[in-house]
């Protein structure tokens, strides 16, 4: 068994496993056939990571599925070829292929949680493709797959299996899929987006174990991702894919270091962001000692008291069920805290919802993670942007169209947009949609609730300097709700640690991000991946000495 | 929402939306097709019944009961000398226009009702999906019966309500489960955060977004509908003699079928041929918004 911490560099590459050769994909929509992937070549070693990065739309899901040979429907391949250990696959049959998969290649889906059946335990599932194709026969095959689950450092490996897909975490359960994927001990995984979904304590240590058994078995693996930052700790090699071309190839650590293209060089934009900060005692929304829980069950905010100044952003940082967005709840009033009040512009607000008047909630508006759910599907931009102005603002008529244009503008979308649907418009613009229905409201305050975690970095950045730019603008105090420390560092002025529903630091931005830091703060810093090859390795190394 | 506001965007919406349905319409299938031309058939003859019909809904027209077929009498006469051609004719009017009645009033009462059930949940959705619970409980014929004998002569206002409301209960179930999942988005809780109210947040944000489904439950519910007042005609519960009814012209001409005649069959063909239509229409929605449901 190799050694966890090895360096990545000197692992061994071995004859080529997998070579694709110019190849294309299209896709159908609306009846066109546009192309998805428009000649690409790559070259994969036994043994070899290989990183694949770039944003929604530049194809690097659909590369990483055509490795197994498949497209998904409404796709087809158009020229180029894939051959897999000296078999064509795009020639190969539907049977020939289906005995690959599961068994020499396997595929880790982002969504694990979606990956899995409710309705059987885990063990069953890892077991399944073993017993199917009949490699082993069940006993030899649990014993096996607890080994994996120990090897992925999951806790319990002997009864974990005996589990269902809701009694475990994200975490543990993208690891078990990853066993999954391992008990055929495959030549190939992929992995589309592991740990996308989850938070950043989390997803270090998914990155660890991936690491290590990837190493341990010299499985060769096609890494996708859209974060330079994971790719750069797990992969050999990474090819940078834009529009379904190839931008860039290179090993790792050239890569990083010196990235050739300019496009390259964008991915990296959003972590060079830095507002500097600049206090304000002026405070817009202050909340005092609040305690909320839903229904009579464990509270998941316990004395909580956060200050907003005027004008300022405040960042509301910490994992998944830390409270920050029950914190939201509580300001918006959908939630009323069982104790304590929320003050703003120097009158308590009323705790409930269905008690503050209109002038109130225009003066108070929010910001989605998902801009998908967040705007009706069936209301055009016109609609959505409009309703708020004809609400608040009694505008209608020419008015109201020359407002909307106007905020459309502010966007830095134009007067084109507005007949079209969500559905016909990209996922940053939707978020700008979505900025735009809250600005028409003219508010003071707006609660960004995660509202960049869904999109790519470079489409971040752009909606990060579009909320900088209106808060100049209009004074508009933000509480930004996020887990990503580069975010923070881009936007905000002061930074509220919450852990487990208490907040466990709270200050101007550079003091929170600079040592001393409490505990909780410090592990969540440190779990932040870095453009350093070495990050990971460092900082297991780190954590294995502070352990002992 | 303001008038000028309405009339300012009506035209930019009706544009895109009649060509969208006109690029459909091409693509439709020929089961599809079939559908929507029996259908329109149907309706044409129930629209124009009077001046398609030879004779009047309920004239005795011959002194001859039963009569064959002839070109005098096209489907010849039932128990009383009636012509069965006219009654057919006739009948389309009163079954289908009935049908549709207690169809729409099933929806608006019970899709109304499972949206805001989904939308306020606590007391009142208990309180509404128990009763629906108690209702449903009892086969919905059984109980359309029971609630019909109560009336000595039911009208037709009586057969429209109270189908119309055992109707509801499905309706309410089906539409409090889809409406259940959209009212779980962000977009309802932004519209709630708005200040808007109820009404507002069920016909604007939940409605359009659980459409497909509904308009295909209506077309199926039109159906079981148009079949349960036929029993309940054909049972003597439903529609009253004299009007025509192809349920009770099933069982006015029953006895003939005793004698090799297919009469009978004419009016529950009459049933069976909308019944696919619709379904194949129906089936063919289904299958193209199938992909929206989800809204996303």
């Amino acid at each position: 068994m190799a050694n966890d911490n090895m360096k990545q560099p000197q692992r061994e590459k071995g004859s080529v496993l997998l070579e694709m050769r110019g190849l294309k994909i299209e896709g159908e929509s609306d009846d066109v056939w546009h192309p998805i992937i428009k000649g690409i070549d790559l070259t994969l070693r036994r043994g070899e990571v290989l990183g694949l990065i770039g944003e929604s739309g530049a194809g690097k899901s659909t590369l990483g599925i055509a490795a197994m040979g498949f497209v998904r429907p409404g796709c087809r391949f158009t020229g180029g070829s894939i051959v897999f250990d000296g078999m064509d696959l795009i020639a190969a049959s539907d049977e020939a292929k289906r005995k690959l998969r599961g068994s020499r290649i396997a595929y880790v889906a982002q969504s694990a949680a979606a990956a899995f059946n409710p309705a059987h335990r885990l063990i069953d599932q890892t077991i399944e493709t073993e017993t199917q194709h009949g490699i082993r026969d069940e006993k030899t095959a649990v014993a096996d797959a607890q080994d994996l689950y120990g090897r992925l450092r999951l806790p319990n490996p002997t009864t974990i299996g005996a589990r269902y897909p809701h009694q475990v975490s994200g975490g543990q359960l993208q690891r078990v899929m990853t066993a999954m994927a391992m008990t055929c001990r495959p030549d190939l995984i992929i992995f589309d987006e592991p740990t996308t979904a989850l938070d950043v304590t989390t997803q270090v240590e998914v990155l660890a174990s991936i690491r290590s058994i990837v190493e341990q078995f010299n499985t060769a693996a096609i890494y996708i991702t859209h974060d330079l930052a994971v790719v750069a700790q797990m992969a050999h090699r990474i090819m940078v894919l834009r529009y379904g071309n190839l931008v860039e190839e290179a090993p790792t650590r050239e890569m990083l270091s010196a990235p050739k293209q300019e496009y390259t060089k964008s991915l990296w934009a959003v972590r060079g962001l830095a507002k500097p900060e600049s206090p304000n005692e002026d405070a817009i929304l202050s909340i005092e000692h609040v305690d909320a829980a839903y229904g009579n069950a464990v509270k998941i905010l316990d004395d909580v008291s956060v200050r907003i100044p005027r004008g300022r952003t405040v960042a509301v940082v910490g994992e998944s069920g830390s409270g920050k967005s029950t914190l939201a709840r509580v300001v918006t009033g959908l939630l009323p805290p069982s104790r304590g009040q929320v003050v703003f512009n120097g009158a308590a607000l009323p705790p409930a919802l269905k008690n503050r008047d209109k002038e109130l909630l225009r003066r108070i508006q929010m910001i989605y993670q998902s801009p998908d759910t967040a705007l009706n599907p069936r209301h055009r931009i016109y609609d959505v942007i409009g309703r708020p102005l004809q609400f608040y603002h009694g505008l209608s008529g020419a008015k109201l169209e020359k407002r909307i244009i106007e905020l459309l503008e502010m966007i830095e979308l134009n007067e084109s947009y507005i007949d079209r649907l969500p559905s016909e418009i990209s996922g940053g613009q939707k978020q700008r949609v979505c900025i735009a229905r809250a600005l028409a409201a003219e508010p003071e305050l707006i609660i960004c609730d995660e509202v960049t975690s869904a999109l790519d970095q470079i489409v971040q950045e752009e909606i990060l300097k579009l909320l900088l730019r209106l808060q100049a603008e209009f004074d508009i105090s933000y509480m930004f709700i996020t887990h990503d420390i580069a975010t923070v560092r881009a936007i905000a002025d002061e930074i509220v640690v919450m852990n487990q529903g208490k907040v466990v630091q709270q200050g101007p931005k550079t003091e929170v991000l600079s040592p001393p830091y409490p505990a909780y703060t410090e592990l969540l810093l440190s779990s932040v991946p870095e453009m350093d090859p070495d990050w990971l390795t460092n900082l297991l190394a780190k954590r294995k000495v502070a352990n002992q | 929402m303001t008038a000028a506001s309405t009339e300012a965007k009506i035209p930019r919406a009706r544009r895109s939306k009649s060509e969208m349905i006109l690029r459909e319409l091409r693509k439709a299938p020929l089961t599809a097709w079939f559908g929507m031309i029996v259908v329109a058939a149907y309706v044409f003859v129930a629209l124009f019944a009077p001046w398609i019909a030879p004779y009047g809904e309920s004239e005795v027209v011959s002194d001859e009961p039963f009569a064959l077929w002839s070109s005098e009498f096209l489907f010849g006469t039932d128990q009383l000398g009636r012509d069965l051609f006219s009654r057919m004719i006739y009948a389309a009017r009163n079954s289908m226009g009935i049908a549709f009645a207690a169809t729409a009033v099933a929806f608006l009462t019970g899709g109304l009702i499972g949206i805001v059930s989904a939308l306020l949940r606590g007391w009142f959705d208990q309180l509404a999906s128990r009763l629906v619970d108690a209702v449903m409980a009892i086969p919905s014929l059984i109980f359309a019966l029971m609630v019909l004998a109560i009336f000595e002569q039911p009208t037709i206002l009586n057969i429209i309500l109270v189908i119309g409301l055992v109707d509801a209960t499905r309706v309410f179930r089906l539409t409090r489960a889809v409406a259940m999942n959209v009212v779980a988005l962000d977009f309802v809780e932004a519209a709630r955060l708005r200040g808007e109210k109820t009404p507002w947040i069920v016909l604007r944000e939940i409605v359009p977004n659980i459409m497909p489904p509904l308009v295909t439950e209506f077309g199926l519910r039109y159906c079981f509908v148009f079949l349960t007042i036929s029993s309940l005609s054909f049972l003597g519960l439903g529609m009253q003699p004299p009007t025509a009814d192809w349920g009770l012209m099933v069982k006015e001409t029953a006895t003939l079928i005793t004698y090799g005649d297919i009469t009978p069959l004419l009016p529950a063909g009459a049933i069976a041929l909308l019944t696919v239509a619709i379904n194949f229409i129906v089936d063919w929605f289904l299958h193209k918004t199938s992909g929206l449901r989800d809204g996303q």
